[in-house]
């Protein structure tokens, strides 16, 4: 697929780049804010009379009310992109609607049709139906069967365009891509936020009863999309890690009888074991954020501790030397320090120590227990599963452990794993009883939007990749 | 031993298996156990459980299997008087090896109950060597939550989840 180039010059009054709230850096005081939460306050932000200013939506805590926008079928450029082009359109409107932020206008709602990619927009056709963002877009297929998408989107109620207009090309297998990367574009603009949808989630597709439970590496698009196996059924494997760069994946192993991690190349489809280590078990693998060590489990005569392994050279450190279960780490995206569980205090708890290990400060003191703690990208939360009164939550916290939310409850909501962007989380739930199987879900990190991963059968331990390249 | 103490074990093992775990003869255990393929043995083979030399007597007559509480992996006075047992006859028959499985119950997260499996299964590595068992004979793996014997979401079967399973190996060289 190759890269973002600006969509051809427009036969109208362009919109000043230097406006768009996330270029100038001068974002409140010009931002017009649709849908803030401030429902809590009795308010309701006024829409259609609000001043100009480029569209936004702030994402806080609160009820939001999902911002309505219109995206008629991109265009055709010629006869062959018809089909394509309204596959395109309708990935960029799911991706959009499935953030729970924005609603879709149903095409029977439109009162003009866009005929052409250049020709003006009737804003106000799109006011009468209450668009407050409209999407425009055009794919042409060359005769090489490479596929070309613009797209534009528009801010109607102030009448212009949300950033310039890009294309993107690429071969025709690169359609999903493509139309993810025009909703990133999207979401981006208004939300003022990184994009997500051009990602991948590595997980475990399960099969088979609970008592002889069939396990293999699935990977699949962050909507459910293009799922290709990895490893085959024959033997069972645990909570797949993606690289930072997202062509390598750590997981762990029973090929050998015994858990083991090992490594794994996507593109090739090869696996090696991560290196031979005495004690009987390594687990709960993860890349530091420069993809050069390895943090992990290693039990030995019953007792669990981390280590850290350097790739190039197979030099491993012990970082934790307790009589205690120490396991989950995850380092912080500035690779300086490392989250994990340990129940060193009598139950699972969650702890944070400098990367090469040392004194480590406990972050958790609410009920119950605390594990699989998980950094999000941004920095700024940790993501956890907390286990209370029988039930099992996932929530967030600040890296000092102030603020918990819970954004969970269910009979088995377990490992957490983050949107490339920090503000959405993927975890397995599992049902109860002789019956329970496993499903991906995934909630916004206020708690909004708690839904099932579109996909067939059972899946668990999702891991959500970088945005792709 | 003379035969009189064996009939006593023998006895002895029955009473306890009685109480400690119902399920045990049905064929969740050995599916169970085959499943994890660790031990590498087959359903067929183990001989009669009436033959004290068998490894069906092993498994079903003295026991293979501990439980544990919650969250626990201390050995109950039942565990051990088990394992003593399970020491007895591993003592006897020196040329088999064991790999001893350490399971959880579904009510945790699969790192720590792989973690919890694992300690389970070293409290009773360390006890049998403390019977005089050759550590070189005995190995230990975890299952975590991933290979339960019972299936429903409640503490009649949790119980039977946490658990420790010998599995033995025909002959030497786990």
């Amino acid at each position: 697929m190759t890269r973002v180039a600006p969509a051809p010059a427009r036969p109208q009054p362009e919109t000043h780049p230097t406006q768009w709230v996330r270029r100038t850096g001068n974002v409140m005081s010009i931002v017009r804010t649709l849908c803030l939460a401030l429902a809590a306050a009795g308010l309701a932000a006024p829409i259609a009379g609000a001043q100009s200013g480029p569209l936004r939506i702030v994402i806080e805590e609160g009820v939001i009310e999902p911002l309505p926008f219109a995206a008629p079928t991109f265009i055709a450029e010629n006869p062959g992109a018809a089909e394509i082009a309204a596959s395109i359109t309708r990935v960029v409107a799911a991706d959009l609607a499935g953030t729970g932020l924005f609603r879709e206008i149903p095409a029977s709602a439109f009162i003009s049709p866009v005929t052409s990619f250049d020709a003006p927009v009737a804003y106000a056709d799109w006011k009468a139906i209450n668009a407050q963002a409209l999407i425009t877009g055009a794919v042409a297929v060359g005769s090489d069967g490479r596929i070309n998408v613009k797209f534009r989107p528009y801010d109607v109620f102030s009448g212009t365009e949300l950033g310039a207009g890009m294309q993107f090309g690429g071969g025709q297998g690169d359609w999903r891509r493509i139309a993810h990367k025009v909703a990133d574009q999207i979401y981006s603009r208004i939300t003022g936020e990184t994009g997500y949808f051009d990602s991948r989630v590595v997980y475990v597709s399960e099969s088979g009863p609970k008592d002889a439970r069939l396990k293999r590496l699935a990977i699949m698009d962050y909507d459910g999309a293009n799922v290709q196996y990895l490893t085959d059924s024959s033997t069972i494997v645990l909570a797949p890690r993606f690289s930072p760069s997202g062509d390598r994946i750590l997981y762990t192993s029973f090929e050998t009888g015994f858990p083991r991690i090992k490594l794994m190349d996507i593109a090739s489809v090869t696996s090696r074991a991560l290196a031979e280590l005495s004690g009987n078990m390594t687990f709960a693998p993860r890349f530091s954020p420069d993809g050069g060590t390895v943090v992990f489990s290693l039990s030995q005569d019953g007792n669990t501790d981390l280590y850290a392994m350097q790739l190039s050279s197979g030099q491993t450190t012990q970082l934790t030397n307790a009589p205690s279960i120490e396991t989950a780490p995850s380092f912080s995206p500035d690779g300086s320090r490392i989250v994990f569980e340990s129940d060193r205090s009598g139950n699972q708890q969650l702890y944070i120590m400098p990367a090469g290990g040392g004194e480590a400060t406990r972050i958790s003191f609410g009920e119950g227990r605390y594990g699989t703690p998980v950094w999000s990208p941004r920095g700024d939360m940790i993501a956890f599963t907390k286990q209370n009164a029988g039930r099992f939550h996932i929530g967030v916290m600040r890296t000092d452990g102030s603020e918990e939310r819970l954004l969970t409850a269910s009979f088995l909501d377990e490992g957490p794993t983050w949107a490339p962007n920090g503000r959405v989380i993927m975890f397995t739930r599992e049902s109860a009883g002789a019956g329970g199987a496993a499903q991906l879900y995934s909630v916004d990190i206020s708690g909004r939007n708690l839904k099932p991963v579109p996909m067939e059968g059972s899946a668990s331990d999702p891991a959500w990749s970088p945005l792709l390249p | 031993m003379n035969k009189l103490s064996t009939i006593l074990l023998l006895t002895g093992a029955l009473a306890l298996s009685a109480c400690n775990n119902p399920d045990r003869f049905g064929a969740g255990g050995a599916g169970a156990a085959g499943a994890g393929g660790a031990g590498g043995i087959t359903a067929g083979g183990l001989g009669d459980p009436g033959d004290p030399n068998s490894i069906a007597y092993f498994n079903q007559t003295i026991g293979d299997r501990v439980l544990f509480a919650v969250d626990q992996s201390t050995l109950t006075p039942e565990g051990q008087a088990t394992l003593a047992q399970q020491a007895v006859w591993l003592n006897q028959h020196p040329t088999n090896t064991a790999i001893i499985e350490g399971h959880a119950d579904e009510q945790g997260t699969r790192e720590y109950n792989l973690a919890l499996g694992d300690r389970r299964a070293n409290a009773v590595k360390a006890y049998l060597i403390s019977q005089g068992v050759s550590a070189a004979r005995l190995q230990t793996v975890s299952y975590g939550k991933e290979r339960p014997l019972a299936v429903c979401s409640d503490e009649a079967c949790y119980s039977q989840n946490r658990r420790a399973v010998t599995v033995v190996g025909v002959g030497a060289g786990v």
